[in-house]
């Protein structure tokens, strides 16, 4: 195990190459893009119809929503599911006991998006104009999206033996198509708002300033987990109406970027200082071998 | 033929004699692991992870992530710390134990693999981040990426053992050669993944319980993971020695007590130092209130009896010389590493949901039957390759 000067050189040149290939791509998490589509959802205008849901259920083919039609649907609280991309709940309004508030969910739409962020291979990815999209045939099935999302979006298909991850893709498709998403077109109410992101952030801080009596101060998701395409208002503290609200203003992808770029002075910094110590003890070595050599010749 | 399938694989025994020489304990008790788990397995592929595991859309990752995955990583550490201490370091005692460390690697990390497919959703579609759809952002990209090659390593960093057993003089060679460059390799694989896996959680800051989550997750598991890579050292030597005493040569003297008491120390230390970092990240969070938790509670059982204590047991079984209670204390660190992982996947995370995951015994009998098989495994090869012992006809080449 001679260390020669040219396998040195090969060992660290292999190492530095290594290290600047994967630098520019590691270094970087995805950019902000913060234009792009958005949907402004404002809690006051929502009746509870939920022609939301059955739009959602009718374009992506999903099974009819639960009790359609049924005002008891309202008395559990419902999640999404690997087959139902949204859900509508209904919460008492403190204010006015007579007209309870309802909130839709569904996928966020991140402008920096936790769950692109996590997938190892871009099986989820945010496009330019806003939706979180998935491509099905590149999943893993390694569910770390569903540990990164901080909304709990991405739905496991657990009782399936090939299961995929669902979720809301905001009609990526019939934006393509210069259509709105198929819950916005469906709502009757004016409580959903398709638009640019933008214009939408200014529409909902105009509306809290008109009737700032009414409004709470805050556009949920303006900076949530650094932004999010689908923005809501309301007149309910968001707490009360099953907003997490422990969702900090950091992206996420920032969070992981520290750890990332240690990646690259890994690769170029280990080879280097792991072959000195090696050069070292073995130079160690050999000044004890010819000392040991030299006492003997003196004891002839 | 029969003879070399007679030496090589029935350990010089008749097929009769060598069918006759399985019946044991041991074997029965693993026969019956095998036979009850293998079934679950093949239940899980067909009717999904949902019919098998106690997993859920709010908790996706359970058991098999935290005990198989990322504990089976930390453990399998042995293998890079050990070849580094030997053929980087230069610290030519702890030769004899850097075989047996290699392969506990080597099988660790095999095995991490397979409990990553049984729990992955799509398995067959593993190769996708490693062929051709580069998640370049994410943790788990570098993590898949680094595993794969560091598989590579260990099998390569073996192979010497395996072609002695094969008689391939020349091929063995050309292996030894590739020594070095491999275990500097295999230190830098090993310092990404090992931390990576830790970063994994850098993601769920609302999640996490607050005494757990800190920035500092990848150091955390990085030090632990070598901390538990000596402590596996300390128990897997000690429970070769003993169990596999036909396998050690009489003539060959190997002090495994002087090792036992050197790894000790270095466990001890990094202990020491894996202690107060652990306090560092205390500080950095301010969360000294939670201290009166439950959790906090918790939180202090697993770093004073899981880190503080072992640091100092070690320290007590170094200074006087007392390598049953080093190797009794390596056992504990390594479950104390254990309780970390399982700790940072299972415990602390969701701890704030209503909804908590408990595996199902299917899940518990699934991780039980891999860890079985591996040890059947480490087993098979060690009584017929020179693990343990070192080939007659390669003696002179070990100097």
């Amino acid at each position: 195990m001679e260390l020669s000067r040219r396998k040195f050189l090969k060992l660290a040149g292999a190492a530095g190459a290594a290290g600047a290939a994967l630098a520019p791509c590691a270094a970087r998490a995805s950019t902000a893009i913060l234009g792009g589509r958005g949907l402004l959802i404002d809690t006051t205008r929502c009746v509870g119809c939920r022609a939301c849901e059955a739009a959602c259920s009718e374009k992506n083919a999903l099974p009819e929503p639960a009790l359609a039609g049924d005002d008891r649907v309202f008395d559990v609280r419902r999640t999404t599911a690997p087959h139902v991309y949204t859900v509508v709940n209904r919460y008492p309004n403190p204010k006015d006991a007579s007209a309870p508030r309802y909130v839709k969910t569904q996928c966020m739409h991140c402008v920096e998006p936790a769950c692109a962020s996590a997938c190892p291979a871009k099986a989820l990815e945010r496009t330019a104009s806003g939706p979180v999209v998935y491509h099905q045939e590149r999943c893993l099935g390694c569910r770390y999206c569903m540990v990164a999302c901080p909304f709990g979006v991405p739905q496991f298909e657990y009782d399936k033996a090939a299961p995929y991850i669902r979720k809301c893709s905001f009609c990526a498709d019939r934006q393509a198509a210069g259509q709105l998403p198929a819950c916005a077109d469906a709502c009757p109410s004016g409580a959903l708002q398709f638009g640019d992101r933008a214009a939408l952030l200014e529409e909902a801080r105009t509306r809290i300033y008109q009737d700032p009596e009414k409004y709470v101060h805050h556009v949920y998701g303006e900076t949530e987990a650094g932004g999010t395409s689908v923005l809501y208002i309301t007149d309910v503290p968001f707490e009360r109406l099953g907003f997490r609200t422990n969702v900090g203003s950091t992206s996420y992808p920032a969070m992981t970027q520290t750890a990332l770029s240690a990646v690259p002075f890994i690769l170029t910094l280990w080879p280097p200082v792991l072959m000195g110590l090696y050069a070292i003890n073995k130079r160690r070595d050999a000044v004890a071998r010819e000392a040991a050599g030299e006492s003997e010749s003196h004891h002839e | 033929m029969s003879k070399w399938i007679a030496d090589r694989l029935l350990m010089g025994m008749t097929p009769g004699a060598y069918l006759r020489s399985l019946v044991t304990p041991f074997n029965l008790v693993a026969a019956l692991i095998l036979t009850a788990g293998v079934p679950v397995i093949i239940y899980r592929f067909v009717y999904g992870l949902g019919a098998a595991t106690n997993l859920s859309q709010v908790n996706p990752w359970g058991l098999w992530i935290g005990l198989d995955v990322l504990s089976g990583v930390a453990l399998a550490a042995g293998g890079f710390t050990l070849a580094a201490t030997v053929y980087i370091f230069g610290l030519k005692q702890y030769h004899a134990v850097v075989r047996p460390a290699v392969l506990t690697g080597f099988l660790g990390y095999a095995f991490v693999v397979v409990g990553l497919l049984v729990d992955l959703g799509r398995p067959w579609k593993l190769p996708v981040p490693i062929v051709y759809s580069f998640g370049t952002t994410s943790v788990m990209f570098e993590v898949a990426w680094c595993v794969c090659l560091y598989n590579i390593v260990l099998f390569l960093e073996f192979a010497p053992a395996a072609l002695e057993w094969l008689g391939l003089r020349k091929a063995r060679e050309w292996a030894v050669r590739m020594t070095l460059g491999l275990t500097v390799f295999g230190v830098m694989l090993s310092t990404l993944h090992q931390s990576s896996l830790g970063a994994l959680f850098l993601l769920t800051p609302e999640k996490m319980h607050p005494l757990w989550y800190s920035p500092f997750i990848p150091i955390y598991f990085f030090v632990s993971a070598v901390i538990a890579g000596l402590s596996m050292v300390i128990v897997e030597s000690g429970l070769s020695h003993r169990i596999f005493r036909s396998q050690i040569d009489p003539n060959e003297h190997v002090d495994l007590d002087r090792i036992t008491l050197g790894l000790g120390r270095a466990a001890s230390i990094l202990l020491f130092a894996y202690f107060f970092l652990r306090l560092q990240g205390l500080a950095d969070s301010q969360n000294w209130a939670l201290l009166n938790t439950p959790y906090g509670y918790w939180f202090l059982c697993e770093v004073l009896g899981f880190v503080l204590l072992p640091c100092f047991l070690y320290a007590h079984g170094v200074r006087r010389r007392k390598p049953a209670l080093v190797r009794g204390t390596a056992a504990w660190t390594v479950l104390g590493v254990v309780v970390y992982r399982l700790n940072i996947s299972v415990v602390a995370f969701n701890w704030n949901v209503a909804n908590r995951y408990v595996p199902s015994w299917m899940e518990i009998l699934t991780s039980v039957t891999i860890i079985t098989v591996g040890v059947l495994t480490f087993r098979w090869i060690v009584n017929r390759m020179p693990v343990l012992r070192e080939h007659p006809a390669y003696r002179e080449a070990h100097q």
